[in-house]
């Protein structure tokens, strides 16, 4: 897979504090990519130096196999900021056309699209509203309509369902399923876990404007895991002590095991399966994100960012 | 498409299709004539009715019944008793009554008194007052055996005649003009500044407080923003004040239709207290005839070409200006007020010069003003006014525009670069220092 972004060696420096230190990361086309981090830790920086919205003060973009040239490239990528705004006197309609054609669409086309998506989102009938009339969910669902109208390569979403009820919510999600099996690029960033853990298949993690992790979901699970496994027997074993683990919780007959380094799953199998005792269930605990994310960003003792001086 | 000119268009279609717009482009000036055609309904009213009868028993006034001065009428009658007139007073037949008794003596310094209801106005008292005064200077000249011709001669006021270098003639009336034409142009301007400059900074606050101002500086350069910004409102204003124009124009024409009795007093209004001196100027010298001929020797092709020439320069001028103080602050509309200062005091300063430079638009001052970028669109215009090379020379109007021109590309070089960071900036108020630095930050 290739890379369609690919970030080297960032930084932006700000009067108080050091925003992106030195991050460098790479985006494979086709993926939905989860950019993370507590508040303040410089995802909005990051993304809007990709958005061309600031440049670095050091550093590379290389977007598409080429230097990142934003006059060009904007229309190649469509960006949902965190704060979300339109105008709130505008007729959506001519909101939704106007965005289209400041993105460099033509009239025709930008219509056309527009009545596409306004039309499978179920949006035909707010054409000559205004922005006002709208709920914060609907106005939520304008503004995704409005960042993929133009079918960017890469889409880059900050905090997208912040608002949203489970409905729209999942219309939403599908239309990201959709996108990205389209072959459009998807970057989500957001401090919501659960989300990052259903949807993305990549993520980098950001801390006090440096990258402290990077990889696939399911690689990342596997460096976290911490040999925890869940047992279940149809009745109480006799014996519980053995040198390859320790019980780290009980409840009923089920236990959750802590398999000491040196040894194996097996090892624990074997012991139990010698006594008069029925395995059940026996599986791998592997950590939530939600737990890495916890523990990392508190490893660095910094939930929130203090103020820095920088030379 | 041109994404600026996207911009500019939104800009100007979402203003000009408000209601408010419309209200404000064609109620404003209806108003505002309105407005005059009463104050002029009013004065004409109360002139008429001022009715002053001398009961003569000093035979000082033996041949004249009835005289006219101005808008008083005196009525010179011999055999009434006061009590008949204090009775005419109180019907408001007369506003009241002059005795003279028989041992008054022309030439001596006795006062009379003037008997009348309570109220009469301060100018009307002013008024009474004087032509009564001329009326009795009259009588005295007579008195001295004096000839018509000798009595025309001392009263006569045209005893100097202003002329140029160049030996055109420079009458009052032509100055007057000037005066009025200069001091309108120069005000309108500053009008202009204000009225447009803040519409700017209140467009660019909504966009940042909406946070849309992110969303489209992800698709267009900031500074190609706030150029549509800019010249979307600029054309806002330029159809607005054509059509004020029109319109005032339109109506005054038609207010001596409206009054006729009045065609001779009204055709040049009051508009401005400029136009005030030239209609004063205008009365001494006896005529519209003159006024006219002092319209006619100034050059409106120029002063309407320099009128557009400073309105563009300074609106562009002080409008990027009022755009970054708009991109810097934050909720709180107040914030604006403080960081606005340093823009809107040059506007008033420039406001005080031109009221100087309208009377002497060679003063050392004027000449500052008409060229420092800051000051110049107002103070030109009153200087401009005056004509070349009368009011300026015409080097220093192309050294002026030069600078203008320069002026406004570096306000607007610094004003794109505050305005590129302050717009996606929260959070507290930024300091002038803050702001300093922003302008160098590279890229």
């Amino acid at each position: 897979m290739s890379a369609i972004l690919q970030l080297q060696h960032l930084k932006k420096y700000y009067a108080t504090q050091k925003a992106v230190d030195d991050i460098s990361f790479e985006i494979g086309a086709g993926n939905i990519f989860g950019l993370l981090g507590p508040n303040g830790a410089g995802k909005t920086t990051l993304l809007r130096m990709i958005t061309g919205i600031i440049y670095p003060d050091e550093g590379d973009i290389i977007f598409d196999g080429k230097p990142f040239n934003p006059m060009d490239d904007t229309i190649k990528i469509g960006y949902m900021p965190e704060e979300r705004g339109l105008y709130k006197k505008m007729k959506i309609g001519e909101q939704a056309l106007y965005l289209a054609q400041l993105k460099g669409l033509s009239r025709s086309e930008a219509l056309s699209k527009i009545r596409f998506w306004f039309k499978k989102l179920e949006m035909e009938s707010w054409w000559n509203k205004k922005v006002e009339d709208l709920s914060k969910g609907m106005s939520q669902k304008l503004q995704f309509v409005t960042t993929v109208l133009h079918e960017p390569k890469l889409i880059i979403l900050d905090e997208p369902f912040s608002g949203l009820d489970p409905v729209n919510a999942n219309l939403i999600k599908d239309e990201i399923y959709r996108l990205a099996q389209q072959g459009s690029t998807v970057v989500f960033s957001t401090h919501r876990m659960e989300q990052v853990e259903e949807i993305c298949n990549h993520i980098v993690l950001v801390n006090l404007g440096k990258k402290i992790l990077d990889g696939k979901v399911q690689d990342i699970k596997q460096q976290f895991k911490q040999h925890r496994f869940n047992i279940a027997f149809d009745s109480t074993p006799e014996q519980l002590t053995h040198p390859s683990f320790e019980v780290l919780q009980q409840k009923n007959n089920e236990y959750t095991l802590n398999i000491h380094a040196g040894f194996k799953s097996n090892d624990v199998l074997q012991f139990f399966i010698t006594q008069h005792v029925n395995v059940v269930a026996f599986n791998e605990i592997l950590p939530s994100l939600n737990d890495i994310f916890i523990r990392l960003v508190e490893s660095t003792h910094s939930a929130a960012r203090s103020f820095q001086t920088v030379e | 498409m041109n994404k600026t000119f996207l911009i500019a268009r939104r800009e100007f279609l979402s203003r000009v299709q408000k209601k408010t717009f419309l209200l404000t482009t064609i109620l404003l000036p209806l108003l505002i004539f309105g407005f005059y055609a009463l104050i002029i309904y009013f004065s004409v009213k109360t002139g008429d009715n001022i009715q002053i009868a001398i009961i003569d028993h000093a035979h000082i006034m033996n041949d004249i019944s009835v005289k006219q001065k101005g808008d008083i009428q005196f009525h010179v009658l011999k055999d009434v008793s006061v009590i008949d007139l204090d009775k005419q007073i109180q019907q408001k037949k007369i506003t009241g009554y002059i005795l003279i008794p028989e041992q008054y003596n022309i030439m001596g310094f006795d006062t009379l008194s003037l008997k009348s209801d309570k109220s009469i106005g301060l100018l009307t008292r002013d008024k009474i007052q004087k032509n009564f005064s001329d009326l009795l200077e009259e009588k005295r000249l007579m008195a001295l055996n004096l000839s018509k011709k000798q009595i025309d001669s001392i009263q006569n006021a045209n005893t100097l005649q202003f002329t140029s270098l160049e030996g055109k003639k420079d009458s009052d009336a032509k100055a007057g003009v000037s005066y009025g034409v200069g001091y309108f142009s120069g005000f309108l301007i500053y009008i202009i500044l204000f009225i447009y400059g803040t519409m700017v900074m209140r467009g660019v606050m909504e966009e940042k407080m909406n946070r849309i101002a992110e969303v489209i500086v992800s698709s267009v350069k900031p500074f190609k923003l706030m150029m549509g910004k800019i010249t979307g409102i600029g054309a806002v204003g330029l159809v607005q004040f054509i059509i004020w124009i029109v319109l005032v124009l339109g109506l005054t024409m038609l207010l001596p239709l409206i009054f006729p009795q009045l065609a001779q007093q009204t055709s040049n209004l009051p508009m401005q207290p400029g136009a005030m001196q030239a209609a004063a100027s205008m009365k001494n010298n006896g005529g519209i005839h003159e006024v006219m001929a002092g319209l006619s020797t100034i050059n409106f092709p120029l002063i309407i070409g320099t009128f557009i020439f400073y309105f563009l320069g300074g609106y562009l001028l002080y409008a990027s200006l009022f755009a970054a103080v708009g991109s810097a602050v934050n909720e709180d509309p107040q914030d604006a007020q403080s960081l606005l200062l340093p823009i809107t005091m040059p506007i008033i300063f420039a406001m005080v010069i031109m009221t100087k430079a309208v009377n002497d638009p060679n003063s050392s001052i004027a000449v500052f003003g008409s060229m420092f970028p800051l000051t110049s669109p107002i103070v030109m215009m009153a200087r401009i006014a005056h004509g070349i090379p009368e009011g300026v020379p015409l080097w220093q109007l192309l050294v002026s525009m030069a600078l203008l021109v320069g002026g406004f590309l570096a306000t607007t070089w610094l004003a794109a670069k505050i305005y590129r960071v302050g717009i996606l900036m929260y959070g507290k108020k930024p300091t002038w220092k803050e702001m300093w630095k922003w302008a160098f930050i590279k890229n």
